[in-house]
């Protein structure tokens, strides 16, 4: 069967780049997963999602990816983060920390917009590490 | 011991501690612009992508319609982004970039186009500051060691300007081109209204194929094209990072080679005038003997 080229970059650095069976991710209109001689497609990735890439033999490779867009051709999965994490880099405890700080925060205060983002991204890079949240 | 000679002396300790200075400083930028072509390479990947999703996009879109691609028939205002360094130390870095800058801003007044600048990194700051120029916007502080943050920062105040009702009508960017470790280049690049840049190599199996867009592809346009402009603006910053070091080794290696090449001269200088005194010394020794001898000679 065929197989997808995967791409994980963000601004700073490639995050991951490999060969995949089946790519997850989460776009502003649902989770979408693409298998091997998927449409070309452009989409829009939300805020704080995870990304999931099924390997055959080896373990899903988890992402925690915030923003920006996965564009599928001619078998080529590239995502574009403006910031992403591998599930294995997260450093958990600090995440945890981070997210515990903002929900603080947005209790304090009713709509406060950063928190409410630095929540959403720290509860990704939980779910990607493996956590529950 | 005579006053030239310790003047001499005193000449070449100063010229040695400045050249251990400069030296240290090439040391070091030499270090860096490694580590920051590394952050140049590491960039690539993601710029590369967005290109081709840009290209998608517009090859999919019969008419691409976006405010960031509309040029204006008259352009009234221009905004110019200029990426100086922090810090000093780099030879005619700066002063190359503010004179390509100037000379824009003759052009585009030329035209009858108003121009703000819009300035990265303190020396450039410093230079429109001194001049009492008004700035659109100063960022300080990451010439070094740019981060996305950063050139997300600059992008996000470039666009608002730019969508503003009577804001910018087009925003060229001044900054250094990172050839090589020898040659940097000061170019300027218009960014908005965007010209979508085609990547260099042809696509592998003929024309791009045809998209489906989530949610829609005039929502994709909208999140795609600003990130573009930042992905071209922290190119810029990277660039321009990359730049300054090499620019700051080049500028401390004359610098440390001019101190050397000093230290030689003074010290032969100086060899020289410790000779004349001791030929001197010798010669009234000997002199002062033969009046003696004579002397005593004459007593006989």
């Amino acid at each position: 069967m065929a197989k997808l080229q995967v791409g994980v970059v963000s601004p700073e650095r490639e995050i991951w780049s490999g060969e995949a069976d089946m790519v997850i991710a989460k776009t502003v209109e649902g989770e979408i997963g693409i298998m091997p001689n998927h449409a070309p497609v452009i989409g829009v990735l939300v805020e704080g999602g995870v990304l999931r890439v099924k390997r055959d033999g080896n373990a899903d490779l988890v992402a925690a990816v915030h923003g920006g867009f996965i564009s599928v051709a001619a078998n080529e999965v590239s995502v574009l983060a403006e910031a992403a994490e591998l599930g294995s880099e997260v450093d958990v405890a600090a995440a945890k920390d981070a997210l515990q700080r903002a929900q603080a925060a947005i209790e304090s205060s009713q709509d406060d917009a950063d928190a409410q983002l630095e929540a959403k991204r720290n509860a990704a890079r939980l779910r990607a590490a493996g956590e529950e949240v | 011991m005579g006053a030239q000679l310790r003047l001499l002396r005193r000449r070449i300790k100063s010229v040695k501690s400045t050249a251990k200075i400069t030296r240290a400083q090439e040391l070091i930028a030499s270090s860096r612009i490694v580590k920051a072509q590394q952050r140049m390479q590491a960039a690539v990947p993601y710029e590369r992508e967005i290109t081709r999703a840009v290209t998608g996009v517009v090859s999919n879109t019969s008419s691409v319609d976006h405010p960031l691609t509309v040029a204006k028939e008259n352009p009234a205002r221009a905004g110019v982004l200029i990426i100086t360094s922090d810090s000093g130390f780099c030879g005619g870095f700066n002063a190359n970039l503010l004179r390509e800058a100037e000379a824009l801003r003759g052009l585009l007044e030329s035209r009858g186009i108003r121009v703000t600048p819009f300035v990265s990194g303190r020396k450039g700051v410093g230079w429109h500051a001194f001049r009492q120029r008004e700035m659109g916007g100063q960022w300080v502080g990451f010439s070094r060691k740019p981060s996305y943050t950063d050139a997300k920062e600059i992008a996000d105040t470039l666009i608002e300007s730019f969508k503003a009702e009577d804001g910018i009508d087009e925003i060229h960017i001044v900054s250094t081109e990172f050839v090589s470790m020898l040659t940097q280049n000061v170019v300027v690049n218009r960014i908005l209204p965007l010209e979508v840049v085609e990547t260099t190599e042809a696509p592998k199996d003929g024309p791009l194929p045809y998209f489906e867009f989530e949610p829609s592809a005039g929502a994709v346009l909208d999140s795609l094209l600003p990130r573009y402009v930042e992905s071209r603006i922290f190119s810029a910053l990277l660039q321009s990072a990359a730049s300054e070091e090499a620019a700051r080794r080049r500028a401390m290696k004359s610098a440390t080679d001019n101190a050397n090449e000093l230290i030689r001269v003074f010290t032969q200088k100086m060899n020289q005038v410790r000779q004349a005194e001791i030929t001197q010394e010798i010669s009234e020794i000997v002199g002062g003997a033969n009046a003696l001898a004579d002397s005593a000679a004459g007593k006989e």
